[in-house]
């Protein structure tokens, strides 16, 4: 039996403006999971799932070590947790080291994902100014997901954007609003 | 199908380790895992997990080097100051009523959560009526828990975690700083036991007041979470108290209805009375 399909997404700089313009547009019928990492500062608490859940059509939560994966909902992971998939049910978080300074990692989660879910995956990696996603999408690729990359030029911070590019010139590049009427039609 | 054939081969590492060597990672959450035994095998230069597999039944020596990517923890003291905050001003004052206590730190890898509660008891003036049991599965990690030594430069995050916890001491009174490290003093270790012990395959050897587990069950498969949980439900004397780390929990537990919320968003347990 094939895997069914699941979205992960990963931001840093300029995160919240832009997961504003892609979430919310997210019908309350929107069958697959969502995994979000973004950069967070490791010793504070953090309010994004609150943000996004005022916003949201579909239910967000930040993710719990060992939580079902639901159908239609967002997942955010914790500051200071790496965020795994552990199997099609079941997301994991880790306190390993953090990878190029980030906890959470966009790598750990991209990879993790592509693990799992193989063809069925869709990864984004938007606005950004570190690396960091760059290799896990390259694996997404290779292991025969979607890929998608948001237009370096309207990102606020374009790095994350052109590292991914350059380990994974397959992805797509696509506006925002690209990327969302992309997801509509997941 | 590439991927099917790297699962296969690392369970086969696995179930080689477990067979040979006697430790048990083959209920350790698989994704961690992997990730961890990727970075061994390219930092130990293999081809496949195969190859690996054949070295390590050969050739014991491999075994330490795979341990400490298996297992090997950082974390900090203090860390979630808001935690030990909870321990201190809700869990302290129920301690205080016992004439003595004992403390368990399981899977405490270089010590940072022990020491952290151990400077915690002495600045509320229970350290001397404590008994601390600090267990790993990593002798080399105990043997640096033993020895108190940390990098100089953690120590400044250390320091401002402490005082977030309410500490009321000086952390610098507790460590001599030297050649880039902090050693920390030994009449911290007065009262502690560091011991060999596994939560996949050992059992209850003590009655504990208070088990603190961070971020070690989410290493675990939900079966063996189940497992070590039924431990710390056994080894808790009743009103017994059971801290997690801050994104783990006994939701998704058969146990679960053996413990109350007792401080909810700091993931502290309270044992039920039965």
């Amino acid at each position: 039996m094939s895997a069914p399909g699941a979205i992960v997404i990963g931001a840093s700089a300029g995160a919240l403006e832009a997961l504003s313009v892609l979430l919310p547009a997210l019908p309350a019928s929107f069958a697959s999971p969502v995994f979000v990492v973004v950069h967070l500062p490791p010793d504070r608490k953090s309010i994004l799932a609150e943000i996004f859940q005022a916003k949201c059509r579909i239910p967000v939560h930040e993710a719990e070590d060992k939580e079902p994966i639901m159908a239609g909902t967002i997942y955010f992971a914790p500051p200071n947790y790496h965020l795994l998939i552990e199997t099609e049910n079941s997301l994991a978080l880790s306190s390993d080291e953090p990878v190029r300074y980030s906890r959470p990692s966009i790598d750990v989660l991209f990879e993790s994902a592509a693990d799992t879910y193989g063809p069925a995956l869709t990864a984004i990696v938007l606005t950004g100014a570190n690396p960091d996603g760059a290799d896990g999408l390259r694996r997404i690729g290779l292991a025969g997901g979607t890929v998608l990359v948001q237009d370096p030029t309207e990102a606020m911070a374009p790095e994350m954007p052109l590292a991914a590019l350059a380990a994974c010139p397959t992805a797509q590049v696509l506006p925002l609003a690209g990327i969302a009427s992309f997801l509509l039609g997941v | 199908m590439h991927d099917k054939i790297e699962d296969i081969e690392i369970r086969l590492l696995l179930e080689a380790l477990f067979l040979k060597y006697h430790y048990d990672f083959r209920k350790y959450a698989a994704a961690s895992v992997k990730r961890r035994l990727r970075q061994a095998k390219e930092a130990m230069g293999f081809e496949t997990f195969s190859a690996m597999q054949e070295a390590l039944l050969h050739d014991a020596s491999m075994l330490p080097r795979l341990l400490g990517y298996l297992t090997v923890q950082v974390s900090e003291m203090f860390r979630d100051p808001s935690y030990f905050r909870a321990i201190r001003e809700k869990v302290v004052p129920h301690l205080r009523t016992y004439p003595s206590l004992r403390l368990w730190v399981a899977g405490c890898s270089e010590g940072e959560e022990l020491y952290s509660l151990v400077i915690l008891f002495r600045e509320e003036g229970l350290e001397d009526r404590t008994l601390f049991y600090a267990t790993d599965i990593n002798q080399d990690a105990l043997a640096r828990a033993e020895a108190g030594v940390f990098d100089l430069e953690r120590i400044q995050h250390f320091t401002e975690n402490h005082r977030q916890s309410g500490g009321h001491s000086s952390l610098s009174s507790y460590y001599s700083a030297a050649y880039g490290r902090a050693s920390f003093d030994k009449t911290l270790r007065k009262q502690v036991v560091f011991a060999d012990h596994s939560l996949v395959t050992d059992a209850v050897f003590a009655e504990m007041h208070l088990i603190s587990c961070r971020n070690v069950l989410i290493y675990f498969d939900r079966e063996l979470q189940d497992r070590a949980i039924g431990l710390f439900k056994d080894s808790l004397a009743r009103k017994g108290f059971l801290g997690l780390g801050a994104k783990e929990n006994l939701r998704f537990s058969g146990h679960a209805g053996a413990f109350l919320d007792f401080v909810r968003e700091e993931k502290i347990y309270q044992r039920r009375t039965e």
